[in-house]
């Protein structure tokens, strides 16, 4: 997992080399979003949903101390233990810690992005500590020891075929066979036995309830839960911004949740838990790991509403086409994309860029974040505050000169469409970024402006 | 104090105290946040959403239909298992166990639940219902046992009728399934590979 790391528009030029797999992937991920629309379409109330779940996640920005230590307080009167993460290394030292405590050296873990985001498994693993993935799609990327490209959707950027060739070699399976469900069923029996014989099962979070110090789980395989009732030691991690006040508000973000991840009305399984089972120890780690600083951007802390649906993604015309690897950051794509410049500018300066600016990715968002506006406000700190590439610098010098001054914007018009149409190989070249992967169009005779000047007078 | 104890204690403060610095001013509740779903039949919903996930809804007028219903539909299955009283006849396996790993090799359990929820399929189950948490889970195929009159139009009315949950609880919508392969759908992932939802009459 220690490959240089591309920019994303090198990384989306090698990602569309082999046309009929791009057109695949930017066509499944459509399939997504139009179940989304259409179970969307089934609440007359969505629309107001939206609102109430925006309004919550705002009160909640507004309110996170006291929500969190009223949590903490909770959880602790629950039999639950609570640790605090400043950051990634913390976070993992506190989970090493717990295992070694426990002299344990093999875990499962259900899905948590959190974790992708801090490393942790490379971490654990260079400690002496097996982690296994068991949500299918994180099992099939880890045994690919890649990270996943979508965070719902782990492995949505591999064919039938990969995950044969991938499932022949690590489990066994028949050569050549691409059956889903044969293969689903290796993988069922592969991992029932690591959750009889795993002493420790960490999971995610994806609410966690102020009032009642309980947080709920969701998954459609039912792998979280599998992990942590077999397991003698249940590990939760949690970004501080998962926090909800109250368990009603559970009502509006169940039922928003599903349906704009997948299109589904609920997952299988929303698991809630509030104690340890009998004899059972239950610990969560709420990790901060630059949320605190994302908190006070006041252009950008709207992204701490996030609850990692991943709608924006499959929605998104860039995401689609360029695949989730190529944003080199946990989470992927316009959420991704907001996120990622808090935790390292100077990494992810490209991921702002990597956006049309088309809006849809707003229009999706269950909590209402503004993605588009953001990515658009991220391009601008980033400019100013030196971390936008030469190229890309000269390039907006150029076109700032003939936007601010009409008579070279024509001038500059009239020559340009003058030449493309005497001199088509002057555009329809490599040289011309706009020409990859598509024809330069036929260009028009006149401006519109032109156009107008000549028939004003009719 | 340990390192780690040590880690916590001053991080917690540290966090606490840079979200206080930084966090937006003070924002109000919205006052909506709950919805009515108008249905023309709650049952009709819940058995339309829960064909929709390959979950077949049977009713039964009384605890002797279940059973019979029980022994028609798992006839020859070997490694039953009921938290249901009036079924233990049909049970062969005893959920009497200390250690939940015991269970790996149920086949199919019977159990009683709380109640079902129109707008999705799912049935809620808790502590309350379950001597090993894990059973709905590692039983290889599931049937749930409601009152026929518990169904809830949506999740705000859902989480109305729990008001606080006890120690573990969970919305369980249809059989275990997954679409990591190719987005392919396919039925028993990790959890019960099929699930059959009994609405009991009367009591």
């Amino acid at each position: 997992m220690s490959k240089t790391v591309m920019e994303h528009a090198d990384a989306s030029e090698v990602f569309n080399r082999d046309e009929p797999y791009v057109n695949w992937h930017d066509e499944t991920l459509w399939f997504v979003r139009q179940k989304r629309d259409k179970s969307s379409k089934q609440l007359p109330e969505w629309e107001q949903l939206r609102e109430a779940a925006s309004g919550i996640k705002h009160y909640v920005l507004s309110h996170l101390d006291e929500l969190l230590i009223s949590f903490e307080q909770k959880a602790k009167e629950n039999g639950v233990q609570v640790h605090w993460a400043a950051n990634a290394a913390e976070h993992n030292e506190i989970v090493l810690g717990l295992l070694k405590k426990h002299k344990i050296d093999k875990m499962v873990k259900s899905k948590s992005m959190l974790t992708e985001e801090c490393h942790m498994n490379e971490f654990l693993q260079k400690n002496g500590i097996e982690v296994i993935d068991t949500d299918l799609g994180e099992r099939i990327v880890q045994l690919r020891n890649e990270p996943p490209s979508h965070i719902v959707l782990p492995a949505i950027h591999l064919k039938k075929k990969d995950i044969g060739d991938l499932f022949h070699e690590h489990l066994g399976t028949d050569a050549g066979a691409t059956d889903p469900q044969y293969l689903t069923e290796a993988a069922r029996q592969h991992l029932r036995d690591k959750f009889l014989t795993r002493r420790a099962a960490l999971t995610g979070v994806n609410f966690a309830v102020a009032e009642t110090g309980s947080f709920v789980v969701s998954t459609n395989e039912g792998n979280a839960d599998m992990g942590a009732h077999l397991a003698d030691i249940h590990i939760a991690c949690m970004g501080f911004e998962k926090i909800i006040p109250k368990q009603e508000h559970l009502g509006v973000f169940l039922r928003l949740l599903a349906r704009s991840a997948t299109g589904q009305p609920i997952t299988t399984y929303s698991s809630h838990f509030k104690k340890p089972r009998e004899g059972q120890e239950m610990h969560i780690v709420i990790v901060d790991n630059g949320r605190s600083t994302q908190l006070g951007r006041k252009d950008f802390r709207n992204s701490l509403k996030c609850i990692r649906c991943g709608a924006c993604m499959n929605t998104c015309p860039v995401y689609r086409r360029s695949g989730g690897h190529s944003y080199h950051n946990a989470v992927a794509g316009p959420i991704g994309s907001i996120l990622a410049p808090n935790l390292d500018m100077t990494k992810n300066a490209d991921l702002p860029f990597a956006s049309t600016l088309c809006g849809s990715c707003s229009n999706v968002c269950p909590v209402k974040i503004d993605i588009h506006d953001q990515l658009y406000k991220w391009r601008q700190v980033l400019a100013k505050e030196g971390h936008v590439p030469k190229s890309k610098e000269i390039g907006i010098r150029a076109m700032s000169t003939v936007l601010a001054a009409p008579r070279f914007y024509q001038w500059s018009g009239r020559l340009g469409r003058t030449v493309m149409r005497a001199m088509p190989f002057m555009v329809n070249n490599a040289l011309n970024p706009w020409y990859k992967q598509r024809d330069m169009p036929e260009p028009p005779k006149e401006s519109f402006r032109d156009w107008y000047v000549r028939n004003r007078k009719n | 104090m340990s390192v780690t104890e040590r880690i916590d204690m001053s991080s917690r403060d540290k966090i606490l105290g840079q979200i206080r610095q930084n966090k937006p001013d003070e924002v109000a509740l919205p006052t909506v946040t709950t919805f009515v779903s108008h249905f023309e039949n709650t049952e009709d919903k819940f058995r339309e959403m829960l064909g929709l996930i390959y979950t077949e809804v049977i009713v039964v007028k009384n605890l002797e239909e279940l059973a019979a219903k029980a022994e028609e539909l798992y006839a020859g299955v070997v490694n039953r298992a009921t938290t249901i009283p009036a079924l233990s006849a049909w049970a062969d396996f005893s959920l009497n166990v200390s250690d939940p790993h015991e269970l790996e090799t149920i086949e199919i359990a019977i159990v009683q639940a709380e109640f079902g929820v129109a707008e999705n399929g799912a049935v809620w189950i808790s502590d309350q219902y379950l001597p090993h948490r894990v059973l709905p889970f590692i039983t290889q195929n599931l049937a749930f046992v409601i009152p026929r009159n518990a169904l809830v139009d949506n999740m705000h009315e859902a989480y109305v009728r729990l008001q606080d949950t006890l120690g573990w609880g969970c919305f369980i919508a249809g059989p275990s399934k997954t679409a990591d392969i190719e987005q392919s759908l396919v039925i028993g992932a990790h959890g019960a590979r099929s699930m059959v939802i009994f609405l009991l009459e009367g009591e």
